[in-house]
């Protein structure tokens, strides 16, 4: 088969399976766009914006584990693709990222639209490649896809200058169906020896702690994290990354830990003698000040990344590996066991936890007439039964659905958690119900996020993805105003988002339904009428409480054990003291 | 403490790059790096001087290693290996006196002259990093016109290589 270098891209994308490809036209991608138009294989998904590219094809990336992949054009299409790029590098996504570069001839003589891609995503991905020969066009795409999907997962992008897609210039084509690189071999296989060791430590501990992550969902080993919590009867805490690998409504499950992690999470990662670190990173947010983490724990950490273990928290045992097989191995070790858990110990161990978790660190006071946004996310994780894809941007409103949406299945909780990218909900909602249209999929977000990519609102319309915004609108920039009352004495500096649109009227300039809640009472039929219009892009615009704070906090420099803890947590531990049924 | 780690990349363009970006981006210190292709021009081989804690110098082979360029590292410093270091230094040499003594402290030092003319000498001398300073000293430093210093290289002694 003779193809040009464009027909080569679309063939071989078509033959490594790609169903989607988001994207932008321009100057340098204009013979890639034209080969598009020749095929229906891969469908061309039109953003309004590169950033919305490269997040749609993260949300599609995140929810299916499959690679997403965009198409932007040189300079300006490039450099609008970076925060999307370093969004899914810091959460380890598979993405592949196509950028037209000017002809090769131009290359360096500062030609319209053209920027050093190459060269500006390096430090944001996992590998990078300037093609620079036709005939090294499939190879190139091939080790794209080989190294954006296994070890540690990650972004790569592909710069093609445009002379190499020229029409006229034909090579035989061959999909590259193998590809191996004597430079890259992620390794997946834990240490048997250590393997070993960690369960022997495991068996030997008085107050367990299990804290898995993001990496978990990656290696699509929820299954055996279950059987691995269920046979140790441990209590399990993950990472906001992590949320829904293992049931979120699991009695073993005892919260998110971490910066808004619950109390009972936080006081256990504290008090604990022995933690598993089940692909996490230790992130900053995780953490707290890292010279008082955890201070009586011995560390064992399960990670496909060497570089990960031992970066911030050094681990007393390491275990390079993929998480799914050193699982399998720690679960069959466990069956052959002669030493099982030490009861007596757990028994004392989760009877602490339960008190804690009696002080319900997550309770907030309902209030008449002014709706908590709290009380938001439970009402959506009533009316769609905890099924929902729910995306997030960033700040408030993110910690409350992770908070507050219970999620019993991986991949449907999609944020961005590493770089806290701001603007990243929308697309990636889009990115999802491509990928699930029979599913719900909702994204959660606030007045200052969704403008961020607001646009995407006519992509909505044009390939008709009926996905349901719930903005939960306090006129603040949240969590800045929250920093801002807690630590600079309430000086509100810019974060009063004046002059805000009617997104009511906003939707509905873009062909959508936009209906805008301001009674609590108001709530529940809104939100299932939202979702009972199951063709229709909603907007709904909830006008919520304008100082509520996300509680509990752990403050920057300080401990698991040292929360900022809510009013109304405050003043049931005080009862509960009073009682004397506090530890 | 100081550590020379030696490295086989990529032959590829960027693979510096991605390297000295690495050290730039995550604040690791480099004192030198000294890069050339190999008997195999599809690989370069690289000697970086770094210097850290333990816990930084792990870091540091961890991040080379996971850079897709990077093919084979080691860090030298625990095990036996040779470290060398070249210099050209070009020094005033006017009149019988200051030449008779340059090239008599070149001699100590076993440096040899490579170019002269009636007022310089232009030297080259191999060594440890420590020899090379001691050369500029000795030299005193109002006679020094001009230093190029190559950065070290290091290799294993013995049947040890770093291959692939």
């Amino acid at each position: 088969m003779e193809l040009s270098g464009s027909e080569i891209i679309i063939q071989f994308l078509k033959d490594e399976g790609v169903k989607y490809l988001f994207g932008y036209p321009g100057g340098a991608v204009l013979h890639i766009y034209d080969a598009l138009q020749n095929q229906d294989d891969v469908i061309h998904i039109l953003v309004r914006h590169e950033q919305g590219a490269t997040h749609a094809a993260d949300g599609y990336a995140r929810a299916t584990g499959k690679p997403g992949v965009c198409l932007v054009t040189s300079g300006p299409g490039a450099t609008n693709a970076v925060t999307g790029i370093a969004t899914a590098y810091m959460d380890s996504i598979p993405l592949i990222v196509i950028t037209g570069q000017v002809p090769s001839h131009a290359i360096g003589s500062d030609a319209f639209q053209e920027v050093d891609a190459v060269g500006i995503t390096r430090p944001c991905v996992k590998h990078n490649f300037l093609v620079k020969d036709i005939n090294k066009l499939a190879e190139t795409m091939k080790k794209a896809f080989y190294v954006a999907t296994t070890g540690r997962p990650g972004p790569v992008v592909i710069d093609i200058p445009k002379d190499i897609t020229a029409p006229h210039i034909k090579i035989p084509y061959v999909y590259p169906k193998q590809i191996s690189m004597r430079s890259y071999n992620p390794n997946l296989k834990g240490h048997p020896k250590q393997i070993k060791r960690a369960v022997e430590l495991l068996l030997s501990a008085k107050r367990p702690i299990i804290y898995s992550g993001g990496g978990v969902i990656i290696d699509e080993a929820s299954d055996q994290l279950r059987q691995f919590v269920r046979k140790l009867g441990y209590p399990i805490t993950q990472t906001l990354m992590g949320l829904g690998a293992f049931p979120g409504t699991d009695p073993q499950f005892i919260g998110m830990l971490g910066m808004h992690g619950t109390y009972e999470s936080n006081m256990a990662m504290h008090e604990c003698d022995v933690l598993i670190a089940i692909g996490a990173r230790f992130d900053d947010r995780i953490t707290g000040v890292t010279s008082k983490f955890c201070p009586h724990a011995q560390v064992i950490h399960i990670d496909i990344d060497p570089a990960s273990i031992s970066k911030t928290i050094k681990a007393d045992i390491p275990i390079v590996g993929g998480v799914k097989q050193v699982l399998t191995e720690m679960i069959k070790i466990l069956g052959n066991a002669r030493q099982s858990p030490d009861k007596a110990a757990l028994d004392i161990w989760w009877k602490k936890i339960k008190s804690w978790q009696d002080q319900k660190s997550y309770a907030y006071e309902q209030t008449d007439g002014v709706i908590q946004p709290q009380a938001v996310i439970e009402e959506l994780y009533k009316v769609t039964k905890g099924n929902a894809y729910i995306t997030s941007d960033v700040g408030q409103h993110q910690m409350y659905a992770a908070q507050f949406y219970h999620f019993d299945k991986p991949r449907r909780w999609i944020n961005s958690g590493g770089l806290g990218t701001m603007g990243f909900g929308l697309p990636a909602a889009m990115g999802v119900k491509l990928a699930f249209p029979k599913k719900d999929v909702a994204c959660v977000t606030g007045e200052g996020s969704i403008q961020m990519c607001i646009q995407e609102l006519s992509t909505c319309l044009q390939y008709n993805l009926p996905i349901k915004i719930i903005n939960l609108n306090n006129r603040y920039l949240g969590m800045v105003r929250q920093w801002q009352e807690f630590f600079y004495e309430k000086r509100y500096s810019h974060v009063y988002m004046d002059s805000l649109p009617d997104f009511v009227k906003l939707a509905e300039a873009y062909g959508h339904v936009g209906i805008k809640v301001e009674d609590p009472k108001d709530l529940h039929d809104a939100m299932k009428e939202a979702f009972a219009l199951k063709d229709r892009t909603v907007f709904l615009d909830i006008i919520t409480d304008q100082e509520a704070n996300v509680y509990p906090m752990i403050s920057a420099g300080k401990a698991h054990n040292e929360m900022e803890l809510s009013p109304l947590q405050q003043e049931i531990q005080a009862s509960l003291r009073a009682k004397g049924e506090t530890v | 403490m100081r550590h020379i780690v030696s490295l086989l990349v990529e032959n590829e363009a960027g693979a510096l790059s991605r390297i000295a970006g690495l050290f730039s981006a995550r604040g690791y210190n480099i004192e030198s790096l000294t890069v050339a292709t190999t008997e195999d021009r599809t690989l370069s081989r690289m000697t970086i001087i770094t210097n850290g804690s333990e816990r930084i110098i792990e870091q540091i082979t961890k991040q080379l290693n996971k850079l897709v360029d990077v093919v084979k590292l080691q860090d030298f410093t625990e095990g036996n290996f040779i470290e060398r270091e070249m210099m050209f230094v070009k020094v005033k040499a006017q009149g019988d006196g200051p030449r008779a003594e340059v090239k008599r402290l070149s001699d100590i030092f076993r440096a040899r002259i490579i170019d002269v003319t009636d007022t310089t000498f232009c030297i080259e001398l191999t060594g440890s990093g420590e020899k090379l300073d001691a050369y500029i000293k000795a030299m005193h430093e109002n006679n020094v016109i001009e230093v190029v210093r190559s950065g070290s290289m290091g290799i294993l002694r013995g049947e040890k290589s770093l291959t692939i």
